[in-house]
């Protein structure tokens, strides 16, 4: 057991919300668990290209401020993906971090993930494996079911972080990227958009919305014009997906993300399509955004653009 | 059997089974739940019975809504003889500092706390959904003297065990949890186990539960 764990971080400051996230689990919405899993997934495989990992390894995932990390071991590559404000510090020295490029650490240096710029989620990937437990095949924390990884609980500060096993001999790697904002978040209109009034209707793909401060891994809330229900505010609970955007009887959208509820009975006015779910994660509180829709078949074809160009970017690294 | 199947998203069949909750048409939702899961079809990811829907939610790389839609109508439904059902009889204590929203019910529906634990207590209930927050089991039907609307401003955090009423559903919270259903009791059964991985859920679609009233030394005895 000491061997296996002679390598290890401490964590020196948890930050925000830092949690272990991999590819998630399927097949048990009818239990009431949802997917987890790393928020922006493009995001989450270019970190594990970097450092040499198969795409679907474990991660440690951060939101807004990340943790700050002390390393004690053998020497190990990282790389950071998102956009994301750190430092490495080495003998007392601060390096400016870069993202999408891997780097080494050495015993005792340290990594401060300061900030996640106009962004919200970022990755930590290294060239070895956490040393983990599984639920369901995977690693991936959810807070609210305590599931999955350090006993389904967000990380905390003193804790340690052991490494099972390191890859050596590892060739620094790099990836030309640059994170894009999205504008528009592209819709297929919701199983329930006929409750809403036109006016209501007009409201969700005209006007503007901001990303409200309650937003977490299970939900985005926004507000902005009210949506008018005309036919009922409550339907019978039925199953959700991430992505779903519900409609309460206060009329603000509320758009399920990975940790979401399985079962809900607000009315959905529309659905995000797959293709856009990466970068709408990744809006910070006061973000304004607008909805635009979309037929399903071009829904389809949008995604596999965009899954085409995450394998692409995959294929360069 | 599915009244009309829709797209949920790009990567979602929505089957709508009518508009109507009861067994009936529960039922069916379960088959074809059931059904979908022994096919093991690649590509789909998750499935969400509820009361009347079904929802399947498939990986976009393999599989999209019309290759998904075809299979479904071609589906092979098992039959109602075919159905699991399990009984559970889970130990529920009313005592006061569990049974928080008793006074609300007695003055909503008007009448007693003995004649609510009465009507409970003596009825089978059949779990038509799991879901929300793990394992947690949507039980009916409450008979028309027991339903009361969700509070008004909902708990931000509802014990766990809780045991709660709205509307003709009964619910067990497996862990704590915000909502609004009207607490009854509390029961020391454990009813999702995220350490039991093939069979984490104590109650599931289909079976059919029976609540049974204990004292509070009992729960205390049950918890040791």
């Amino acid at each position: 057991m000491i061997t296996m764990n002679k390598n290890y971080f401490e964590i020196k400051r948890a930050g925000i919300n830092t949690t272990f996230q991999d590819q998630g689990r399927s097949n048990l919405y009818h239990i009431g668990i949802p997917f987890s899993g790393a928020m922006d997934n493009r995001n989450f495989q270019i970190s594990n290209k970097l450092v040499g990992n198969k795409t679907n390894s474990p991660v440690i995932e951060f939101a807004y401020q990340g943790p700050l990390l002390k390393y004690f071991g053998d020497n190990i590559k990282c790389a950071i993906t998102g956009d994301v404000k750190f430092v490495i510090k080495k003998n007392n020295n601060d390096i400016e971090g870069n993202c999408y490029q891997s780097f080494t650490l050495e015993n005792g240096d340290e990594i401060d993930i300061m900030t996640t710029n106009k962004s919200v989620y970022g990755y930590l990937a290294i060239s070895g494996k956490f040393n983990l437990e599984y639920q369901w095949s995977s690693c991936s924390i959810n807070t609210k079911a305590n599931i999955g990884a350090n006993n389904g609980k967000r990380m905390k500060d003193a804790q340690k972080i052991y490494i099972s096993k390191i890859n050596k001999n590892l060739n620094d790697k790099k990836l030309n990227y640059i994170n894009t904002k999205i504008e528009k978040i592209r819709v297929i209109k919701g199983t329930n958009f006929n409750y809403f009034s036109d006016k209501g209707k007009n409201i969700f793909f005209d006007k503007e919305f901001v990303v409200s401060k309650l937003s977490d891994r299970m939900g985005m809330r926004l507000d902005g014009p009210k949506i008018e229900n005309i036919v009922d505010t409550n339907i019978k609970s039925e199953g959700l997906i991430k992505g779903v955007i519900q409609v309460p009887a206060d009329g603000n959208p509320i758009i399920m993300l990975s940790d979401h509820g399985t079962i809900g009975g607000y009315p959905k006015i529309g659905v995000v399509i797959s293709a856009d779910y990466d970068k709408l994660v990744q809006l910070t509180p006061g973000s304004k955004i607008k909805f635009q829709e979309v037929e399903l078949s071009s829904a389809e074809t949008l995604f596999k653009l965009y899954d085409l160009e995450t394998q692409n970017l995959i294929s360069q690294i | 059997m599915i009244k009309n199947i829709s797209n949920l998203g790009d990567a979602a069949l929505y089957c709508d089974f009518g508009t109507e909750v009861n067994k009936d048409v529960n039922n069916k939702v379960i088959r074809y739940f059931k059904s979908i899961q022994k096919e093991n079809i690649d590509g789909i990811n998750n499935l969400t019975p509820s009361y009347n829907k079904l929802i399947i939610s498939f990986d976009l790389r393999k599989k999209n809504f019309l290759t998904i839609k075809k299979l479904i109508e071609n589906l092979n439904v098992v039959n109602d003889d075919n159905l699991e059902s399990n009984k559970i009889r889970i130990p529920v204590c009313c005592d006061e500092k569990f049974s928080l929203d008793i006074k609300r019910l007695e003055e909503k529906l008007k009448i007693s706390r003995d004649k609510i634990y009465e009507k409970f207590f003596n009825k089978e209930f059949f779990c038509y959904m799991t879901g929300f927050i793990a394992g947690m089991p949507f039980l009916g039907d409450l008979e028309i003297a027991l339903r009361a609307k969700r509070l008004e401003t909902p708990r931000v955090k509802v014990p766990k065990g809780s045991v709660g009423l709205t509307e003709q559903f009964a619910n067990i919270y497996t862990f704590e949890s915000p909502g609004g259903w009207n607490i009854i009791g509390n029961t020391p059964s454990v009813i999702f186990d995220s350490a039991k991985e093939n069979n984490p859920n104590l109650i599931n679609p289909g079976d059919v539960v029976t609540f049974e009233q204990i004292t509070k030394d009992q729960y205390n005895d049950y918890n040791e």
